[in-house]
């Protein structure tokens, strides 16, 4: 089977982000750039279909030419070849603008699954694994915190607050994974120095065949216009046990309010 | 240009690896474990998977065809959390796999390698007596009498690292095989007559395996002598200079983890209305911990360098070992003092390293050892 893997350069989600007041886009220099963490667990599920489906595995990276680190950091792990599309006429996309872009590089490509982390730890909208299922027609099972295939079918795991939905569909499909579905493995030494060499595609938008203004920031739907820090964390409130159980029932009420029972 | 101090991309990769796994996986387990005196086999295992026990060895055994520096890098990584890991780790490449590979036939390699780089199972090397470890010449009493095909072995040794783990495999031990003859065998552990005393009550070093030997009438194939028989001497001390290069990384491993550590200390402890790392008395110790740490690694990554070279390194590996484990015990002592109370707790990692920084002057030649074999060599 083949699986593609798109995948996120963000910005290191330990560090203290800035906005750049310039054009009110994350200062890419304030902070180190990483392989999105959520992008882990859909590579170590594709290196588990790998070992069970023998499956051939292709990371997607839609970035600039500076993020081709990511690219062989992804492969690292034991995954077969990479495709970047790499256009200036990309940056400042949206969340649908990259999914165009996605969409039309998978055109290309003949796989049977497309295996997206739910969201981004930098924009966190969880929106670009459906829109590429929208934008090319496929099943989009999203969420899923478990994965299995089974000949031409594809079952998932469907997490959500009050449990999980069991979701089967034909492939091929797009499924977006949640954290709760593996422990990612560690890249060895040799999946490192095999990564170098792995066959890297360079696609610009003309390649593809995206019309420049549908993306970037002149094809954005949505615009920021202003942004603030975040506010400092206020004190909690503390629940004192005096020994007669009114703390109890204080805790009770606070946890009501909140809708946490 | 003659001149590079930087690492390869897929070096720097690779370490930022093993951090990140010492830092996620090791750090919060390391003190249970090393409270607890327990080998962590499933730990072990995973370092295993990641390929760190065949950094430096060839795909032809299961290896990653990697080199010395990257080996390097990997145990001061893990030495940075944990020492006892770090040892582990180093003892099972530098002392288990490393002489088989070096001095090893074509078909010990096959047999014995594989499982040892992949990191499933462990090997050991004998040469420490009870009768001593400096003069290995002069106090080893283990004798092996050939008998027909075989070796029989009697005798004992002593603090074998790795030695007695559920993942050990073999021992390679020196013995006499003559008058003034010293050969290596390679014996399995599972051999009869061959058994392993209970773990020492060590100072340091909690979790990491160390076991006396006792060999009595062992028996194993003359097969089993790890290169020619009376090249003994001459291949354990060429495996005991590349292990110094390792355990200075070990060392500055030991140094990093308390800058670390007191530096995020330095900034939260707070005393006399500001944070103790802004009482000069604090800061300069820390300071003191930067220069040893820079100045040992640069040392470890010359020696490292020379090796890999083709260059002698007897005498640089020497100065990295004898350097790095020095400064590894005033660091741990120092960081200790950093911590105050908290410090004399095996809670904190510099309070563990107080404990394994001694070691480091001991093991695998003292700083004894070391001035010797540096002003041997300057002609003294
Ligand atoms: C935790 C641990 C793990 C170990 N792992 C291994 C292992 O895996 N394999 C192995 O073979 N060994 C191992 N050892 C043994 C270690 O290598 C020896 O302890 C070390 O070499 C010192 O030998 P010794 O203890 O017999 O001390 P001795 O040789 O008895 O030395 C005692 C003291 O005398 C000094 N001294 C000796 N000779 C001279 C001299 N000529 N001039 C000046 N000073 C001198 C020494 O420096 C030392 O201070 C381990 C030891 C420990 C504690």
């Amino acid at each position: 089977m083949k699986v593609l893997v798109p995948v996120k350069r963000v910005p290191d989600t330990a560090g203290e982000k800035k906005i750049d007041p310039n054009d009110n886009t994350v200062d890419r220099e304030s902070v180190e750039s990483v392989l999105c963490p959520v992008n882990e667990f859909a590579i170590e599920e594709a290196v588990r279909l790998k070992e069970s489906h023998d499956a051939e595995v292709t990371v997607l990276l839609v970035g600039p030419e500076s993020a081709q680190p990511i690219v062989r950091k992804a492969l690292s792990y034991g995954l077969d070849a990479g495709l970047q599309v790499t256009d200036d006429a990309i940056a400042g996309s949206d969340a649908l603008g990259t999914a165009r872009v996605i969409a039309k590089a998978l055109e290309e490509q003949e796989f049977d699954l497309v295996l997206f982390g739910n969201q981004s730890t930098d924009a966190r909208t969880c929106l670009v694994p459906a829109a590429v299922a929208e934008l090319l027609g496929l099943p989009s099972l999203t969420y899923a915190r478990h994965l299995e295939i089974d000949g031409g079918s594809v079952t998932v795991h469907r997490e959500h607050e009050e449990g999980w939905d069991v979701v089967t569909s034909q492939l091929p499909a797009v499924v977006s994974v949640v954290e709760a579905i593996n422990e990612p493995r560690y890249p060895s030494f040799k999946g490192i120095m095999a990564a170098k060499s792995k066959p890297l595609d360079v696609r610009s938008l003309a390649d593809l065949g995206v019309e420049p203004e549908q993306v970037g920031a002149n094809g954005a739907t949505a615009t920021m216009y202003e942004f603030k820090d975040r506010p400092p964390k206020e004190a909690g409130t503390i629940v004192e046990d005096d020994g007669t159980g009114a703390a109890a029932a204080q805790l009770a009420d606070w946890m009501t309010e909140k809708k946490f029972v | 240009m003659g001149l590079s101090f930087g690492l390869e991309p897929e070096q720097e990769q690779f370490r930022q690896v093993v951090a990140r796994f010492a830092d996620e996986v090791i750090a919060p387990a390391a003190a249970d474990f090393n409270a607890e005196a327990r080998f962590p086999v499933d730990i072990v295992r995973r370092m295993g998977e990641m390929g760190l026990f065949g950094i430096p060895f060839s795909s032809a055994y299961g290896g990653m065809d990697g080199d010395y520096l990257t080996l390097c890098l990997a145990i001061e990584e893990i030495g940075r959390v944990d020492q006892s890991l770090g040892i582990t780790l180093e003892a099972g490449v530098g002392l288990g796999a490393a002489p088989i590979d070096e001095f090893g036939t074509e078909e010990q390699k096959q047999r014995w390698l594989p499982e040892l780089v992949r990191g499933e199972r462990l090997g050991g090397f004998g040469l420490t007596e009870s009768g001593g470890g400096s003069d290995v010449f002069g106090s080893t009493r283990t004798r092996a009498v050939r008998d027909g095909d075989d070796w029989v072995i009697d005798g004992d040794k002593q603090f074998i690292t790795n030695a007695g783990t559920e993942l050990t495999s073999v021992v390679t031990i020196t013995a006499f095989t003559g008058d003034g003859e010293m050969t290596a065998i390679i014996v399995p552990v599972d051999t009869p007559g061959f058994s392993v005393g209970r773990p020492y009550r060590k100072v340091g070093w909690h979790a990491s395996d160390t076991r006396e030997l006792t060999f009595d009438q062992v028996r194993v194939p003359v097969a089993n002598t790890l290169g020619e028989r009376g090249a003994g001497f001459r291949q354990f001390l060429k495996t005991l200079d590349d292990g110094r290069i390792a355990i200075s990384a070990l060392a500055v491993g030991l140094i990093q983890g308390c800058i670390d550590e007191c530096v995020r200390y330095g900034r939260e402890r707070e005393s006399f209305g500001r944070p103790i790392g802004q009482h000069q008395a604090i800061a300069f110790k820390i300071a003191d911990l930067e220069v040893a740490a820079q100045t040992a690694r640069q040392m470890y990554r010359y020696a490292c360098w020379r090796k890999m070279t083709g260059l002698t390194y007897k005498r640089e590996a020497a100065i990295a070992k004898l350097y790095a484990s020095e400064q590894a015990v005033t660091a741990a002592r120092e960081a200790t003092q950093v911590f105050g109370g908290m410090g004399f707790t095996t809670e904190t990692r510099v309070g563990r390293f107080y404990q394994d920084a001694k070691i480091l002057e001991i093991g695998e030649g003292t700083s004894e050892v070391q001035r010797t074999l540096i002003s041997r060599d300057l002609g003294l």
